[in-house]
Order: C-alpha cells, then sequence, then structure tokens
C-alpha cells in the first residue's frame, strides 16, 4: 500500500532519512516508535508529500507521491487521512464546522447529508454533544478526537497519526488507542501511527518499527519486537519497563 | 504549492558572501511573494461563484473596513487638518491662505489619502493576518488543509485579498473626504478662510484625474499588503517568535512597499 523506496532524506546537511525502505500493507497497523528527533514525523510527512525525499521514491499504491504535484497531489491526498499532534483545527471554526469542512469544500453534498455525516462521526469519537464548542473551550484530548473525526469523515484508505497520544493522560491514551483500533476493524483503515507511546503501540500495533539512524533498525509485531535482542529497540524497551514478556506485568 | 521544506544555509565565509546571499535570498521572496500575489488575485472570479467563499469576503470586508474606521476617521481628520495648518500658515505669508483648499485637496486624492490609509491598513490590518496565517501555520493547520486537498491560498489569502482591493480604495476616499473637511476646519477657525469659499476652490482645483491615480494607487497598496501579509505569515518558523517576527516583517515591508510603489505611481501618472 505504502511504500519507501531508499529514501533519503537530507536536513541541515544530515540525513534525517538514511536510504530508508519498508512496505506497509493494506489494512494494517503500523507503528513507528523511536527516540525523539529521529525522523519519525519526517517519515509521515513524506506520506502525504508534505515533504520530499532528497534522493529516492515514496509509493501509495500505483502513484509516486514524491513525483506528483498539483491536482493530481490533491487527488493523491484524498486517499489520507492525517491526525496532526495539536490536531490542528481551525480556532475561528466550531468542532462541528471544523469535521464538516472537506465535505464543504472537496464535496457537492447537501447541508443535510453533511450534516448527518458530521453527527456519524462525532458519534464515532464520543463527542455528539461537543459539536458546538470552539476548539479553545475543549481539552487536549477533545481536540484530538476531533482532529481524528475530521480525519475520517471522507472515509480516507489510510489515516496517519502523529503522536496521537502525546500529552494525554494514561486512560484518555488508551481511549484513542481503542479508537484507532476500531477504526481500523470497523472501517478496514490503514492505520501508521508514529508514537513515543511503546505500551500503546504494543496494544494496537499489527506491527511495529524502529526508527534509528534514519532506518528502521526493526519491523516487527508487537511479540517478536518486545523479545528481539537488537540493541537499540532493548534499550528503548528497558527505558519504558518493557521486558522481553511484554506487557504481561502491567 | 507552499512549500514547508525548511531551508538550511551554512554560515557565509566572507561578508560579501553573505550580502551576495541577502540579496539572493531577496529576490527569491520577492519572486515568490508575487506568485502568491498573483495566485491569490487569479481565485477572486471563482470565489464570486462560491457562496461560502463570497459570505468569507464580506466577512472580510466587515473585519477590515468598518473596524478600521474609528482611526481612520481620526487620522484622516488630522492629516488634512495639519496639512491646511501648514500650508495655510506658508500662504498667509503672501495673503494667499485662500488656496489652502485645493493644496489640501490635491494633496488628500493623489498622495495623503491613499498613503495614510495604506499605512493604517498594513500596521493594523497586515500584521493581524501575517499573525493568524503565521499562528496556523506553526500549529500545522495550514498543512492540515494542504492535506484536506484545500488551497490555503484560495481558503484564506483570496477573501482577504478581494476584501483589500475593494475595502482600500473606500477607505482612501472616505480619508479624503475627511481630510478635506479637517483643512476647512483650520481654514475657518484659523486663517479665516471661509468654508465656501474653501470648498468652491478645493473643487475647482481638483481633477477627476486625481480621484482616479488615488484610487487606484490605493488598491495597488491593498494588493502589496495583503500579498506582503499572506505570504509573512505562510513562511513562518519556529513557533511564537516566528509569528512574532513575521507580523514585524510584514509591517516594514508593507511600510517600505508602499512608499517605494506610490512613487513610481505617481511618477508613471504625472509628468514633470
Amino acid at each position: 500500500m505504502i511504500r519507501f523506496d531508499h529514501v533519503t532524506k537530507q536536513l541541515g546537511g544530515r540525513n534525517v532519512l538514511d536510504d530508508l525502505s519498508c512496505d506497509i500493507n493494506k489494512g494494517e497497523i503500523f507503528a513507528i516508535v523511536g527516540p525523539s528527533g529521529t525522523g519519525k514525523s519526517v517519515t509521515l510527512k513524506h506520506m502525504v508529500r508534505l515533504l520530499t525525499p532528497t534522493s529516492g521514491a515514496v509509493w501509495v499504491g500505483d502513484v509516486e507521491m514524491s513525483a506528483v504535484n498539483g491536482d493530481e497531489l490533491a487527488r493523491a491526498r484524498e486517499r489520507f487521512g492525517y491526525l496532526f499532534q495539536g490536531g490542528a483545527l481551525l480556532g475561528w471554526m466550531t468542532v462541528a464546522e471544523n469535521i464538516a469542512l472537506p465535505l464543504r469544500e472537496r464535496t457537492r453534498m447537501t447541508e443535510d447529508e453533511i450534516e448527518e455525516r458530521v453527527m456519524q462521526v462525532l458519534s464515532a469519537v464520543g463527542m455528539e454533544q461537543d459539536g458546538d464548542k470552539y476548539p479553545s473551550e475543549i481539552s487536549g484530548g477533545m481536540q484530538k478526537r476531533a482532529g481524528l473525526a475530521r480525519a475520517i469523515i471522507r472515509e480516507p484508505e489510510i489515516v496517519l497519526y502523529d503522536e496521537p497520544t502525546s500529552g494525554l493522560d494514561p486512560v484518555t491514551a488508551r481511549t484513542i488507542d481503542q479508537l484507532i483500533r476500531r477504526l481500523n476493524e470497523e472501517l478496514g483503515i490503514t492505520s501508521v501511527v508514529v508514537t513515543h507511546d511503546l505500551q500503546g503501540a504494543l496494544l494496537i500495533a499489527d506491527r511495529i518499527a524502529m526508527l534509528t539512524g534514519g532506518r528502521f533498525v526493526e519491523v516487527s509485531p508487537p511479540k517478536t519486537f518486545v523479545a528481539t535482542d537488537q540493541p537499540d529497540v532493548r534499550k528503548f524497551l528497558d527505558a519504558q519497563f518493557i521486558s522481553k514478556k511484554g506487557l504481561e506485568g502491567f | 504549492m507552499i512549500t514547508r521544506e525548511p531551508v538550511y544555509t551554512d554560515a557565509p565565509a566572507t561578508a560579501w558572501e553573505g550580502l551576495w546571499r541577502m540579496v539572493l535570498m531577496g529576490l527569491a521572496d520577492v519572486g515568490r511573494l508575487g506568485v502568491l500575489t498573483m495566485q491569490a488575485l487569479a481565485g477572486i472570479p471563482a470565489m464570486l461563484f462560491s457562496r461560502r467563499q463570497r459570505r468569507e469576503w464580506v466577512r472580510q470586508m466587515y473585519q477590515m473596513g468598518i473596524k478600521s474606521l474609528p482611526i481612520i476617521s481620526v487620522v484622516g481628520m488630522f492629516t488634512g487638518m495639519i496639512l491646511g495648518l501648514q500650508v495655510g500658515l506658508e500662504l498667509r505669508r503672501f495673503n494667499q491662505e485662500i488656496y489652502i483648499g485645493p493644496a489640501v485637496m490635491v494633496s488628500m486624492l493623489r498622495e495623503m489619502g491613499p498613503f495614510m490609509s495604506a499605512l493604517i491598513l498594513a500596521a493594523c490590518v497586515g500584521s493581524s493576518m501575517a499573525a493568524q496565517i503565521g499562528t496556523m501555520t506553526v500549529n500545522d493547520e495550514i498543512a492540515a488543509l494542504e492535506i484536506m486537498s484545500i488551497d490555503p491560498v484560495r481558503f484564506l489569502m483570496t477573501p482577504r485579498m478581494a476584501a483589500m482591493v475593494v475595502m482600500t480604495p473606500l477607505l482612501s476616499f472616505y480619508t479624503c473626504v475627511l481630510g478635506v473637511i479637517g483643512g476647512g476646519i483650520v481654514g475657518l477657525t484659523q486663517l479665516n478662510v471661509a468654508w465656501d469659499k474653501y470648498m468652491t476652490m478645493a473643487m475647482d482645483f481638483a481633477r477627476m484625474r486625481d480621484l482616479y491615480v488615488g484610487l487606484f494607487k490605493a488598491m495597488v497598496f491593498g494588493i502589496i499588503i495583503t500579498g506582503v501579509s499572506c505570504y509573512e505569515g505562510f513562511t513562518t518558523r519556529q513557533g511564537a517568535v516566528g509569528v512574532g517576527q513575521a507580523t514585524r516583517r510584514s509591517v516594514i515591508t508593507s511600510f517600505l512597499l508602499v512608499l517605494v510603489v506610490g512613487y513610481i505611481i505617481t511618477r508613471m501618472f504625472y509628468d514633470l
């Protein structure tokens, strides 16, 4: 579904991504973990062409994202939903208006149809009562849920999550994780989750990739991931008190 | 497409290299500003066919125009009063104070009306545009629009551009009217020039061409202020500090361009 083909991204004379290659399968939840500043968000931004590789190519299906422009890029991006760290809701619009925005701007749906669809996704993220509120009136967790509702309103094939649980309390973080899992199971959405929260990744991901030094040093299902002897992964797991038995102790 | 690629440059080896790089980067900025401005202007016809965009256009006109009226009123009135007083004091030495009407009228129509309204709009409206779009940029809201396949230029900049194209000439005309009234008040109260004589002389000397050139100039100033402010907003980096810098740069650049372009337009329409 998504393929990184020897992608290198140079920023400030440093290879943030260094000959990175990987395949993300249709319908899976693919989590990217790693220390801060290793290029996790940069990887995500390449998938929607917010950044362009210095060399190599990013493919989404049969479209080379790193080469398309104009209308073709706009069409390619319609396959994606993207949840930003802060939600990225427009401050002067209510939650419902924010969620309806992609439908109002990019479809010919009637206002009644839009309203119905907005209520559906608000309900899916548990915010039926909050549509009339402005982003500044809701908590960080609710902003992320509203951002998620906006990301999925056009039923995208792929949803990219940039630190969906950062800055949230553990209960809200697990709620978001469950939401990601549920959307994946119910709608068959391919999900790519960039996160520091390894516990969350172990709970929801089909495969976890550890990004260090611009490359994936380990890509494996959660059980294999926690049992690996790869030193960078081990260090990362130990720092979060996760043993080779995984989350059994929690 | 608005690029989000970070720009990194090594420190220049020599002062000349640094200067040369500044010139090149300045020219690149001018080019990108020009392209962005043209994209926003080109979007105006399509905007007129969209009900939501038209609503946003009207909202922007209200925000920019009507909300600027109090400050514009004060500035317009006092600009005319200062002009009337300075010119009147000199003319009085030759017993020609009756001519303050034409002097104030022509100065306001040709220069001071468009110039003063542009300065106020750059400071009030332009800075607010740069700050708003800059904040949206650093909060990933612009990136979010792009990913939703919503063109940020069409969505955010075009209604602002259209609003400024309409409101700057209107506010400029309003400034001229108040300036002429201010000059008349000074003439009446301090130079003993009767109101009807002041107005008759002012109207006799004013030409329609002065009005048209002044309004055209104001419209160009509106385009410059919107272009510069939105460009600074879209290219904001580095969080809150970046937003502050973008706002400051938008005001300074708008001021300078208004001065330079104002001279060029005057030179184009008035031969020596």
